[in-house]
């Protein structure tokens, strides 16, 4: 680049800057998030009855990387309006920081509680008041399979481990693979396995225990841990279960990895990941009716006391400032109203239980969306909730066991390692 | 013009001096001083973090496969370089075949990794097969390979510290394959630079092609070929994109580069991370020192003639 052109593009670039930081004056909501695309649509169309409504914008500023965007606005003394988080570990962080509005000085709190499930409120609590409000949530306890297939060879819906794996073997006795794994997600790849960990341990070990775990109350090698892995080391490991073996299921990326059971013939018998495998499915074979062609089942009992326990996401709003827009949005966003509005477009679950199941677009949606809002015990997964070190860690540690499962309890000291780093 | 004390040509390189003191000078400081620090940079540990380099299971098998690219990758790409040199030198459609080599260089390195990761793609077996070389292994009727999936190949786990994988060998065909046409170029031009007289004057007397390729190419090539061997040396240390984009240095495949990559942006380990930047920075130090010299010893010779 020639010297003046320099200088211009840097004037230029300078400019742009000054713009874009200069504060809005026009009335309004300000919002960042992580969104783009389908998600954004369906934001956008979920406010715009509001913005009709008041006259107001909401202008929504979407990022990948939205932990740095948001340190460098709330460092800088310009946050956001409204943030909507994709996990509660940066609300309590922003919160106990001392940099978020509670809500319940913002919204009618008898509204709330009346609408909401404790189990979510309590969510979004820290130290007593309420900050988070969660919208958007999913289930990360379903279980896939084509009734079809289930109904025409007269296998039934397991309702404990015992009979998911005693399925298992019938199935496999049977010639076809019980299970699909597909673990290949590129860098992060491993992550889906993680699912089945936390979901395993949760459903053995109970909510308090997981709790503890995910707090790095108790250690990588507790043996309530090494007994989840060593279940999902019996899905992956016995010679049969699962297409290609653990190379199978490391070489196989996870939208792939949704589509076995419902190929002709089938290539699997069952995916476990979370419900919004439902879109994967839905694009590829779209000649498949939901709950009949695919459908899912709860992940299953293992120990009694916590059957219904289930895990998941939701992403939570937030607020930075109190002005009359952002009380008026956020009573808007809370409302079965606007929720219901959004639910609508399908794939995802409102915890607002006003919001009648109607608005859910089928009954697979219904049923996902149940699975949630009356769910006894839910608890965020367990990886998107851990610092990220020791997420990476788990991700990697996943790989390893399934190459080699005999160094279980290596790979459990050196994510226990990590660990110790990143929560000193 | 004064006798004074020579102020203005400090003047002139003032310039320069900030910039290398900003950009190398700098952070080499600021990497040395890291590597003996702990995890946020607030503590002195001493030399914890070269310990940890040198005993953790996963900065050794790091370390082993950076031996594996430095040797394999920095051979192969030269001696296929200069082969296919020698060879497109002599048929009339040199040109086509060396353009052919040559554009691999051409692409991005991230597209060309993605591109092989296509071609390495597995699917179970009985399933149709995407990637190119298991349609043809499971064309020959053999099961599929999960290429890029350890496989460990049978008795290396004893005679070294760690078994060799075949999914390393498959991430090293992709680094030849993008640097065999650098190597070929520059080894084309340097065999042209040899005289034809003396070739001549040598089958003349009696020479056949491997005693000419023997004791004059080869003799009067070795100043090319140290300059390619180098800078393929360096590429081979410092090897991020085909590991990172193909394997994540998942399963066994890990590097200094990507190891490096994670304890910092991953693990948020600073000091570890400079721990093996330097340790990387030490490995390339002599090379270096050896290419910088040979530079301005070729620079003196050239005034010379």
């Amino acid at each position: 680049m020639s010297r003046p052109l320099c200088r211009a593009a840097l004037l230029a670039a300078v400019a742009l800057s000054v713009i874009a930081s200069t504060p809005r004056t026009g009335r309004g909501v300000d919002v960042v998030g992580v969104w783009g695309g389908d998600e954004l649509e369906g934001f956008r169309a979920m406010v715009s009855p509001w913005e009709e409504r008041t006259g107001h914008t909401v202008s929504f500023a979407g990022t990948r990387d939205l932990s740095a965007v948001l340190t460098a606005r709330v460092e800088g003394g310009r946050p956001p309006d409204v943030a909507i988080l994709p996990n509660p570990g940066m609300m309590t962080d922003l919160a106990s920081r001392g940099k978020l509005v509670p809500i319940d000085s913002l919204l009618d709190m008898e509204r709330l509680r009346r609408e909401h499930s404790s189990a979510w409120l309590d969510l979004g609590t820290v130290e007593g008041r309420l900050y988070g409000l969660f919208v958007k949530a999913d289930s990360k306890g379903t279980v896939w399979y084509s009734p079809e297939v289930f109904a025409e060879r007269e296998w039934e819906v397991p309702g404990t481990w015992d009979e998911m794996i005693a399925l298992s073997d019938r199935i496999a006795g049977s010639g076809l693979h019980p299970w699909s794994v597909a673990l290949e997600s590129g860098e992060a790849s491993g992550w889906p396995g993680t699912d089945w960990i936390a979901e395993i341990l949760l459903h053995e070990s109970g909510p308090e225990a997981y709790d503890r775990w995910v707090r790095h109350e108790i250690p990588w090698t507790d043996e309530r841990v090494k007994s989840a892995w060593e279940k999902f080391g019996v899905v992956v490991h016995t010679p049969g279960y699962v297409p290609g073996g653990a190379a199978g299921a490391l070489a196989t990326g996870f939208v792939d990895g949704s589509y076995l059971p419902f190929m002709s013939p089938p290539r699997a018998a069952m995916y476990y990941l979370g419900a919004f495998t439902r879109g994967f499915i839905a694009e590829q074979f779209p000649g498949l009716e939901p709950g009949k062609g695919f459908s899912f089942f709860s992940f299953p009992a293992i120990d009694p006391r916590w059957s219904g326990a289930v895990t998941g996401g939701a992403n939570v709003v937030v607020a930075f400032r109190d002005t009359p827009e952002v009380r008026s949005f956020l009573s808007y966003l809370s409302s079965p109203e606007a929720q219901q509005r959004w639910v609508r477009r399908g794939g995802f679950t409102a915890v607002n239980r006003a919001v009648s199941l109607d608005a859910y677009p089928d009954p697979l949606a219904r049923r996902a969306a149940r699975q949630l809002t009356e769910a006894v015990i839910f608890r965020f997964d367990a990886d998107d909730s851990m610092p990220p070190s020791v997420q990476k860690a788990f991700w990697e540690g996943i790989l390893s066991y399934l190459q080699d499962p005999g160094s279980l309890d290596r790979i459990l000291a050196g994510i226990e390692a990590r660990a110790r780093e990143a929560y000193r | 013009m004064g006798r004074g004390r020579p102020l203005l040509p400090w003047l002139w390189l003032l310039p320069a001096i900030v910039l290398i003191g900003a950009f190398y000078v700098y952070p080499i400081v600021e990497t040395l001083r890291l590597s003996v620090m702990n995890a946020g940079a607030s503590d002195f540990v001493g030399p914890d973090n070269y310990r940890h380099v040198f005993t953790d299971a996963a900065s050794r098998t790091a370390l082993l496969n950076n031996l594996l690219w430095l040797s394999l990758f920095t051979s192969l790409s030269t001696g296929m370089g200069l082969l296919l040199a020698l060879l497109t030198g002599r048929v009339r459609y040199g040109a086509a075949a060396k353009a052919a080599v040559f554009i691999p260089m051409a692409i991005s390195f991230t597209a060309a990794a993605v591109i092989w990761r296509f071609v390495y793609a597995y699917r179970p077996g009985g399933f149709p097969q995407v990637g190119l070389l298991n349609a043809l292994v499971t064309g020959a009727g053999l099961e599929p390979v999960a290429w890029l999936v350890e496989r460990e190949i049978p008795y290396t786990a004893a005679a070294l510290p760690a078994p060799l994988q075949t999914n390393n060998f498959a991430l090293l065909v992709v680094g030849v394959w993008m640097w065999t046409g650098f190597a070929m170029v520059v080894f084309a031009a340097g065999l042209k630079g040899i005289s034809q007289d003396l070739l001549d004057a040598a089958r003349v007397d009696g020479a056949g092609e491997w005693q000419i390729f023997r004791r004059i190419t080869l003799p009067l090539m070795q100043p090319t070929i140290v300059v390619v061997a180098t800078t393929l040396v360096i590429q081979a240390l410092k090897k991020f994109d085909i590991v990172w984009v193909m394997t994540a240095g998942n399963f066994g495949t890990e590097v200094v580069a990507t190891l490096m990559f994670k304890e910092m942006f991953n693990y948020r380990h600073f000091g570890r991370a400079a721990a093996l930047a330097v340790v990387l920075m030490a490995a390339l130090f002599p090379l270096m020192v050896f290419t910088v010299r040979r530079l301005v010893g070729g620079r003196d010779e050239g005034g010379q003639g």
